[in-house]
């Protein structure tokens, strides 16, 4: 131990000397390893925003969401056999919102797509949204200006509606769109509240370009029957969310008569299915991120290679020399390992001393920190490269035969 | 008076592109504990392909080397780097020190490979340099020093682990007449101590301070013999035969 101890300090301070002596070509061969660290830690940086960002986006639509429907998210069953369920209707709706003991809002929701327009100005492609008083309560999103349409002129199904905070702003640029009455479709209707930005999912579908209305009005106005509803439920803790689903489970098979050895035909979804899904595509960013940056780390890694080829053949008289003293193949093998293992862990620690402002800017666009353990992880990949490139030249120093190394000039 | 060193019918083949080369056909020979022995040979003759054999640098095609009884011609590289250690000091022509490392390291280097403790390694080293007379010198680098100081160096490099025997190849040739004389003076003294010294010369002036003079031509032994005048130190020429 004692032996090891005193040969791996000397094969320390070779190194140092060795790497001080040529400080102009050590640090011009480090960049490369300065430059694949970089990149390797500001892509785990930015792999941790993208995961933080999600996971906030997942909390905003409520993660104590049940949603009813007929399709199941992700997919992967029987297409026809899903096509020919029953459609959910909103008794059934009706019959959560009475039975159920553990839900906190149930709000059907059914949705089209219909131009509104406001004297002049019209805005395309509004999903106009047909739902309860209890909305803002399922989904937990604010009011803005005004307030939702209340339970009597819901039920009554009363032409008002609520906007979404991008439909507000289009139709009414100067103006306060509350009392006011647009045209949604064919049909009027006066304005009472408009919604606060909620922006988009993860950039897929914007939540403000919408329009709510009375459910019962949805119908009577867009669609001709009754039918082919979703039914929103939030539980009234997140964490007793299996024991809600449970529970609109059995109500629902109740109320649409299956027997017990019938399957469900309806599917209750809930996030983490979407998380489940994002987590599968955040696997593949991530592992496709890392190969590319992965190749900066690895052309470094030939850099140091390429020039512990140099210091072996310069230095050959000094391994002949050392080597007629008594130095074992071992200790020449570490001496070098050593030098290009320093060379590489100076490369990671200067690397993540220019990444960590870097990872500030990143902070601007998503929110993260540099974590710790890509720190760590740097650090020792970068001590691993230079091990793994300076193997091929360390041997290549040990196995020299000590008679033609002393005569190398 | 034991025997160091027991060569018999040593040979070494080289491969040089399409022909062989015999450097050493057939030596025997032995070395005894504190004999003075210059081998010589003009070039060509297989003196380096047998210091390097000696040495354990090399290790010979056939035959039969034993060092202190123990047979090396058969050795791996590990093992014939552990008795370079142990049992052989070199002094080369060119030094061959350390440019980067002050003298003490240069001197302490063998025993760090061979795992003597840091007090331990400290008080050796000190000691040899101490015999050298280079005391004032410790903290030098090569470079700082003139070339009879660095060839003291050398030596005291070698004589810090206390091998069997001293291995000198051409110890003057990189040194004015004066140094090398004051060189040669240095091996006469520690011969007088008790060691084994084996010098590698092709000038008669280096080899005439040995005590017994090994000649070689075209890979065998021509003359094996005691050197009839002897220099000795404090004298150019004193009158040794017996």
């Amino acid at each position: 131990m004692r032996f090891a101890f005193a040969e791996f300090k000397e094969g320390m301070l070779i190194a140092f000397a060795a790497i001080r002596a040529n400080k102009m070509r050590s640090v011009l061969t480090t960049l490369g390893i300065v430059i694949g660290i970089v990149s390797v830690t500001l892509m785990g940086t930015a792999i941790e925003g993208l995961n933080r960002a999600f996971n906030k986006s997942i909390a905003a639509i409520g993660a104590d969401v049940l949603y009813v429907q007929k399709w199941p998210w992700g997919g992967g069953q029987d297409w026809w056999k899903i096509r020919n369920r029953r459609d959910l209707i909103i008794q059934q709706a009706r019959a959560i919102e009475r039975q159920a003991t553990t839900t906190r809002s149930v709000s059907p929701v059914i949705g089209t797509q219909r131009p509104v327009k406001y004297g002049r100005q019209v805005v395309q492609n509004v999903v106009v949204v047909g739902t309860n008083a209890n909305f803002v309560e399922t989904t937990g999103t604010n009011v803005d200006l005004g307030r939702f349409y209340t339970a009597a002129e819901s039920d009554g199904g009363r032409p008002v509606c609520v906007l979404g905070a991008d439909v507000a702003s289009n139709l009414f640029p100067n103006e306060n769109p509350l009392g006011k009455t647009v045209k949604v479709g064919a049909g009027a209707y006066r304005v009472v509240g408009v919604l606060e930005k909620q922006g988009s999912l993860l950039g897929m579908e914007s939540l403000d370009n919408r329009v709510y209305v009375p459910i019962n009005r949805f119908f009577h106005e867009f669609m001709s029957r009754r039918g082919g509803i979703q039914i929103w439920v939030r539980a009234q803790s997140i964490t007793d969310l299996d024991e809600t689903k449970e529970e609109v489970r059995g109500i629902l098979r109740k109320v649409r008569h299956l027997s017990p050895s019938q399957e469900d035909d309806f599917a209750i979804n809930q996030q983490d299915i979407l998380i489940q899904t994002f987590n599968q595509i955040g696997a593949v960013i991530a592992a496709v991120g890392l190969f590319i940056t992965g190749l900066a780390l690895f052309v470094g890694g030939i850099g140091i290679m390429n020039i512990m080829f140099v210091s072996v053949t310069e230095r050959t008289r000094e391994i002949g020399i050392r080597k007629a003293i008594g130095a074992p193949r071992r200790t020449i093998l570490m001496q070098f390992l050593l030098e290009s293992a320093a060379l590489c862990l100076i490369g990671g620690i200067i690397g993540i001393i220019i990444a960590f402002p870097l990872s500030l800017i990143i902070d601007q666009v998503l929110p993260t920190a540099m974590p710790l353990s890509v720190v760590g992880i740097a650090l020792l990949v970068s001590v691993f490269v230079g091990v793994i490139s300076g193997f091929l030249p360390a041997y290549r120093a040990s196995r020299l035969d000590p008679v033609d190394a002393l005569r190398y000039e | 008076m034991s025997t160091i060193i027991r060569l018999a019918n040593i040979t070494k083949l080289y491969q040089m592109g399409e022909e062989q080369v015999h450097a050493l056909q057939g030596v025997s020979l032995e070395i005894m504990q504190n004999e003075y022995v210059a081998i010589m040979g003009p070039s060509g003759s297989g003196k380096s392909t047998m210091m390097n054999i000696i040495g354990c640098l090399d290790t010979p095609t056939s035959g039969l080397y034993e060092l202190n009884n123990t047979n090396v011609s058969e050795m791996n590289d590990n093992q014939l780097a552990r008795i370079r250690n142990k049992e052989i000091g070199f002094v080369f022509q060119t030094f061959n020190l350390l440019a980067r490392s002050d003298v003490l390291h240069n001197v302490e280097l063998p025993l760090i490979y061979g795992g003597i403790n840091v007090t331990e390694r400290r008080r050796m080293a000190m000691e040899s340099i101490e015999r050298v007379g280079l005391s004032e010198r410790m903290h030098h680098k090569p470079n700082e020093l003139s070339g009879g100081q660095r060839q003291r160096v050398a030596v005291a490099r070698a004589l810090v682990t206390r091998p069997s025997i001293l291995l000198a190849d051409e110890p003057t040739g990189n040194l004015d007449t004066k140094t090398g004389e004051e060189i040669m003076q240095l091996f006469d003294a520690l011969h007088r101590e008790g060691n084994t010294i084996i010098l590698v010369t092709h000038e008669e002036d280096i080899a005439a301070h040995a005590h017994r003079m090994i000649r070689l031509r075209d890979g065998r032994v021509e003359r094996d013999e005691p050197v009839m005048n002897r220099r000795t130190y404090g004298a150019s020429s004193v009158a040794a035969s017996a």
